[in-house]
C-alpha cells in the first residue's frame, strides 16, 4: 500500500499579533500526530518566504492593513486549494480595524509627530515600506475564503478540530465551547 | 385541555392570545430572537424569530398562535436567513467581541453562535459612532447598537422617562439620547432604571465592573443560548 501523500500547509500572520500562531502551537504534542499527515510550506515556523504552487491548505492570521498584506494574501489564494481565516483580525479586522474611524493622516501625525517625545519626528517613507491602507479590512473582503476559525485567539482545540475534520474529509464544524468570538 | 399548533412536528399547546414565540418558550422550545423581551410588547423588527406558518414567513413574536397551524422554525432554510440577518447586524455596527465587556453575556453573540455564524460574510461598514461616557455610572457605546429598541420601550413604558429614542430612517436609523445636549448625563437616567438592564448587546454598560466576571466564565460561555431556555428566562426577567 502506498503511503498517503502529506498535505502541504502554509501559514502567515498579516495584520495580526502572532497570537493565533501561538494558539496553533497550543495543540502541543498533537503537533507530532499532525506532522504525520502534513508538511509545512511557507510559514513563520519554516521561514520559507513564498508559497509553493499546489499547496493544500493556507492558514491566514490577521487582517489587511497595508499593501504587502494584500500581496501576500493574493499569493496564498493563488497557490492554496483551501484558504482558512484564523482569528478575529482575519475575520473582521479585529483590534487593528479599530483605527478605521480615524483618517490615516491623523494617525500618522499622532504617532510620528505630535506624541510626547517625538517632536520633529518624520513619517517613515522608505520605498521598501508597504503603504498603509486607509482602512483595515477582513480578508474575505478581498479573496474567497473557504473556512473560518473565529476567536481571539481560537483555542488550540478549535484549530485542531478544524484541521482534523479537513484531514478526515469532513466539513469542519465548531460546537458550543469551541466557537468563540472573544 | 389547551388547543395546540404544530412546531417542527411537535404539538405545542397555547393559551388564547399567546404568540407563537410565547407558546414555544413556555413549552421550552427556543426560537432565536433579539428585539423580543417577555416583559414588553413585541416590536417585530429584528426578524430573527421569523418562522414559516403554513408555508408563509412571519415573525413568531407578533403572530398569535392558532389551532392547528403548522409552523417551521428550526430548519436550514429559516436558519440560513436568520444567520444572514445576524451577519448584517455584525457588519452594520462595530462588533469587536474580544474588547467588548459584554462578550459571553451578549445575546447577539450567543445567537450567532447558535446559528453557527463562522464569519460576517458581508463587507463591513465600519461606521463612525462616538461613545457617550458623560454619565457617572453608565457608558453608552453606540457602536454595538442593533436597534432592538428595548431601552426605548423600557425607559418609556416602565421607567416613564423617555431617555432613549430611535431617530432617522432606513439604514440611517440610530439610537439617540433625549436631551438637548444629546448626552446621557443630561437626562434623568438612573442605574436602577429598567432601561439600564435591558440591553441585549454591549451598548448600555455599567462603569467599573466590565471584567468582574472573566471571559470564559460568563453565562453563554457555560450554556448555549438555544439550550438555556430557563437561564434565558431568568436573565430576561432580571
Amino acid at each position: 500500500m502506498t503511503e498517503k501523500r502529506k498535505l502541504r500547509v502554509a501559514t502567515t500572520s498579516l495584520a495580526g499579533c502572532f497570537g493565533c500562531h501561538m494558539s496553533f502551537l497550543d495543540i502541543d504534542e498533537r503537533l507530532f500526530t499532525l506532522l504525520e499527515h502534513i508538511e509545512f510550506d511557507r510559514s513563520p515556523l519554516t521561514d520559507i518566504k513564498t508559497v509553493s504552487p499546489g499547496t493544500d491548505i493556507g492558514l491566514i492570521e490577521g487582517g489587511l492593513c497595508n499593501a504587502e498584506n494584500v500581496h501576500v494574501l493574493r499569493e496564498f489564494r493563488a497557490n492554496c486549494t483551501i484558504l482558512i481565516a484564523i482569528g478575529a483580525c482575519a475575520i473582521n479586522g479585529g483590534l487593528p480595524a479599530q483605527r478605521n474611524h480615524l483618517p490615516l493622516t491623523t494617525i500618522l501625525e499622532e504617532v510620528y509627530h505630535t506624541s510626547p517625545g517625538l517632536h520633529n519626528g518624520m513619517i517613515p517613507n522608505d520605498p521598501e515600506l508597504p503603504l498603509p491602507l486607509n482602512q483595515v479590512h477582513p480578508i474575505h473582503e478581498v479573496v474567497k475564503i473557504d473556512y473560518f476559525i473565529p476567536g481571539c485567539p481560537p483555542s488550540g482545540d478549535a484549530i485542531w478540530k478544524v484541521l482534523t475534520d479537513l484531514l478526515a474529509g469532513r466539513e469542519p464544524t465548531l460546537g458550543h465551547g469551541l466557537m468563540h468570538y472573544d | 385541555m389547551n388547543p395546540t399548533f404544530e412546531l417542527d412536528g411537535q404539538a405545542i399547546s397555547f393559551a388564547e392570545g399567546q404568540t407563537i414565540l410565547q407558546a414555544a418558550t413556555t413549552a421550552g422550545v427556543y426560537i432565536p430572537h433579539l428585539c423580543y423581551h417577555p416583559e414588553f410588547k413585541p416590536h417585530g423588527s429584528c426578524k430573527l424569530c421569523t418562522v414559516k406558518v403554513n408555508g408563509r414567513q412571519t415573525a413568531a413574536c407578533t403572530m398569535r398562535a392558532a389551532l392547528g397551524m403548522k409552523v417551521e422554525s428550526n430548519c436550514e432554510e429559516i436558519n440560513a436567513e436568520r444567520r444572514a440577518l445576524t451577519q448584517m447586524l455584525f457588519v452594520e455596527g462595530n462588533h469587536f467581541c474580544p474588547s467588548c465587556e459584554k462578550s459571553g453575556h451578549c445575546q447577539l453573540q450567543a445567537t450567532a453562535y447558535h446559528l453557527g455564524m463562522m464569519s460576517p460574510h458581508y463587507d463591513h461598514f465600519f461606521p463612525n459612532r462616538a461613545v457617550d461616557a458623560s454619565h457617572p455610572e453608565f457608558l453608552l457605546d453606540f457602536n454595538r447598537c442593533i436597534l432592538c429598541s428595548l431601552c426605548v420601550r423600557a425607559s418609556r413604558d416602565v421607567d416613564g422617562k423617555n431617555v432613549f429614542a430611535l431617530s432617522g430612517r432606513g439604514i440611517k436609523t440610530h439610537l439617540i439620547v433625549n436631551a438637548r445636549s444629546g448626552r446621557l448625563a443630561d437626562t434623568d437616567f438612573a442605574a436602577t432604571d429598567k432601561a439600564a438592564a435591558v440591553c441585549p448587546v454591549g451598548v448600555i454598560l455599567p462603569k467599573r465592573q466590565g471584567f468582574a466576571v472573566p471571559i470564559g466564565e460568563r453565562p453563554y460561555d457555560k450554556v448555549a443560548i438555544g439550550a438555556a431556555t430557563t437561564v434565558r428566562a431568568e436573565e430576561e426577567a432580571s
